[in-house]
């Protein structure tokens, strides 16, 4: 766990630099996943890069969200779950025995499908996570932190005057962007987001997508969407999956003008999904 | 549509079925007097409770009886006779019952709750899937195989053990009592706060755990606030059990009404004295009988308004994830 901390900070301060460290934050190697005896996923070959925002797309039931919980190691959670392969965050395999997933998960941040803030204060659904983490010493130091991330999420406006009010009360797009400003406050190094604007409005969807878009200057972001249009938006890289394979993978721009791959070329023309 | 099914289409019979409505009606009005008898039923106890309790309380003022701190309900068939005025103050009973409830609770509440934060959080499924029924198996003994081993296994032993350390334990004290209604108390206690912590949505463990929070803070800061106004509602359903509870107590904590708060004595409670009052022959409108039937209504107000309360907390909070 001590070796991911110092690690981590290494690399933050690395990224601080102008020189940009062009090494990718997630490798991922022949990474297999089980649901029982169902396979979920097979043999992924993944790189995500550093300060980008990668979108992973495909059909439902491709296997795309496994493998964006297999990065967090939320597929824990599911006790029939088993992956195998090789998943490194910054050259340190995740699934190794003497990673602590708490330590990992403070690193590795998730957004998830619904909004789902706490049934507490704005303020305190954002100073959740530093307070766990013990990130912050004084008061002040905390309302800094939480004014910092509803600013980066966006939402400082909206909310600033009523922190103390339930962070339930608000809109559904407002929500998501309280659960992206806890998920920043307790400065993680990647953020995974899972179908983030599917249960919301077209215009609720267009603010978070800007701000997908400004986040990635300082956090690297990887992204499941259903929707083409929005991977071709907010991404500079796509990986395309299906059936539990990964179909491609490449710069967003090449792999919706010239996919190489004829399954690719059928999906974003619309003929299978 | 061909001009053949045009012509036939006016002859289809919409308004008498083959089936007859009487049976309809039948079948609904059976259903109807099944739910009514056991309305009607419960009406009548009620009714019953509030007269006698009336005829009881022409014999002795209600002051008395809610106040009194004297419980001896003997009365006189001779005007000669010793302890010719039955004494009836309800307050020792009272507060009998609440000490043995109060006992027993202190032993629910945390085991009850821990397994079922256990079952619910951290055990596998298949360990839920053997526990969880196990559990259950507690909720279905019958109350008098807990009393008799309350009063003929945990009494002596609670008063042997005593004696070692130099107490004096009564041979049937409100401890063995409640100690052994609590663990009467647990599966009811765990399995509905099971219900209500798997209530909580998944989604808010997930944002939890997502950020980085261990399995035990998820609990305290997340799912235990969330959960807390049911777990409330399930303990006050567990308590109201306990205060009607019956045989455990006629058989572990006697018959003696004493105004005590020490568990190691003998103490009795509304329950075993109604059982007391109502065994064997009796003069139907002594003040001795009646008696048992203001005891009744007491304890009818006391648990109603337990469950009531109980259950519009369990409901409540039930509706706010929906």
């Amino acid at each position: 766990m001590n070796n991911i901390v110092t690690e981590m900070s290494g690399a933050a301060s690395v990224q601080n630099k102008p020189a940009v460290n062009k090494a990718p934050i997630f490798t991922a190697k022949n990474v297999d996943v089980y649901y029982g005896a169902k396979q979920a996923l097979d043999k992924i070959n993944l790189d995500i890069p550093r300060n980008k925002v990668t979108s992973l797309i495909g059909p439902s039931g491709c296997g795309k969200s496994t493998f964006l919980r297999c990065l967090n190691r939320m597929n824990d959670l599911v006790d029939i779950c088993r992956v195998e392969g090789d998943i490194q965050l910054e050259g340190q395999d995740i699934y190794a025995p003497e990673v602590d997933v708490v330590a990992l998960r403070q690193h590795v941040g998730m957004v998830f499908q619904k909004p789902n803030p706490f049934p507490k204060s704005i303020y305190d659904n954002i100073a959740y996570g530093p307070r766990i983490h013990g990130l912050t010493s004084s008061k002040s130091e905390l309302d800094d932190i939480v004014e910092w991330s509803l600013q980066r999420a966006g939402l400082w406006k909206e909310v600033s005057d009523r922190l103390q009010e339930p962070g339930t009360g608000l809109s559904g797009g407002q929500q998501q962007r309280l659960c992206i400003a806890r998920a920043i406050a307790v400065r993680p190094e990647v953020i995974l987001m899972d179908e983030p604007c599917s249960a919301l409005d077209p215009i609720a969807t267009a603010t978070i997508e800007e701000l997908i878009d400004e986040l990635r200057e300082k956090f690297t972001i990887v992204i499941v969407t259903h929707s083409m249009q929005q991977a071709a938006r907010v991404s500079q890289r796509t990986a395309f999956f299906h059936l539990g394979n990964l179909v491609e993978t490449g710069a967003t721009k090449t792999l919706f003008t010239s996919p190489e791959d004829e399954r690719t070329q059928n999906y974003i023309t619309g003929r299978i999904g | 549509m061909s001009p053949e099914n045009a012509a036939t289409a006016a002859k289809l019979n919409i308004t008498a079925g083959n089936r007859s409505k009487t049976v309809e009606m039948i079948v609904t009005g059976v259903l109807i007097a099944c739910s009514l008898v056991a309305i009607l039923v419960t009406v009548g106890i009620v009714f019953s409770l509030l007269f006698e309790s009336l005829r009881f309380f022409e014999r002795v003022p209600m002051s008395e009886f809610l106040f009194g701190t004297k419980w001896s309900p003997q009365t006189a068939l001779r005007a000669d006779q010793v302890a010719a005025d039955g004494a009836f103050g309800a307050v020792p009973l009272i507060t009998g019952t609440l000490l043995i409830s109060f006992i027993a609770m202190c032993v629910a509440t945390p085991l009850g709750l821990f397994s079922a934060i256990y079952l619910s959080e951290y055990a596998s499924k298949r360990t839920r899937d053997w526990v969880k029924p196990l559990l259950e198996i507690l909720a279905g003994i019958p109350t008098v195989v807990y009393g008799f081993f309350a009063a003929l296994v945990v009494a002596p032993m609670l008063r042997s053990t005593g004696e070692s350390v130099g107490l004096n334990v009564s041979s049937e004290s409100a401890l063995a009592a409640g100690l052994i209604m609590g663990v009467m108390i647990i599966p009811l206690i765990s399995s509905l706060s099971d219900d209500v912590i798997n209530a909580v949505p998944q989604s808010l463990r997930d944002a939890s755990l997502g950020l980085g929070s261990t399995d035990s803070e998820t609990i305290r800061n997340v799912i235990l606030p969330a959960a807390i106004p049911g777990i409330a509602g399930s303990l006050l359903l567990a308590a109201s059990r306990a205060i009607g509870e019956t045989m455990i107590v006629v058989m572990a904590a006697g018959l003696a009404a004493n105004l005590t708060a020490n568990p190691l004595e003998a103490v009795t409670t509304i329950t075993a004295q109604i059982v007391a009052l109502l065994t064997g022959d009796q003069e139907f409108d002594s003040a001795k009988t009646l008696s048992a039937f203001a005891l009744g209504l007491l304890l009818f107000i006391v648990t109603l308004i337990l469950n009531v309360i109980s259950l519009k907390i369990v409901n409540k909070y039930r509706e706010q994830y929906d």
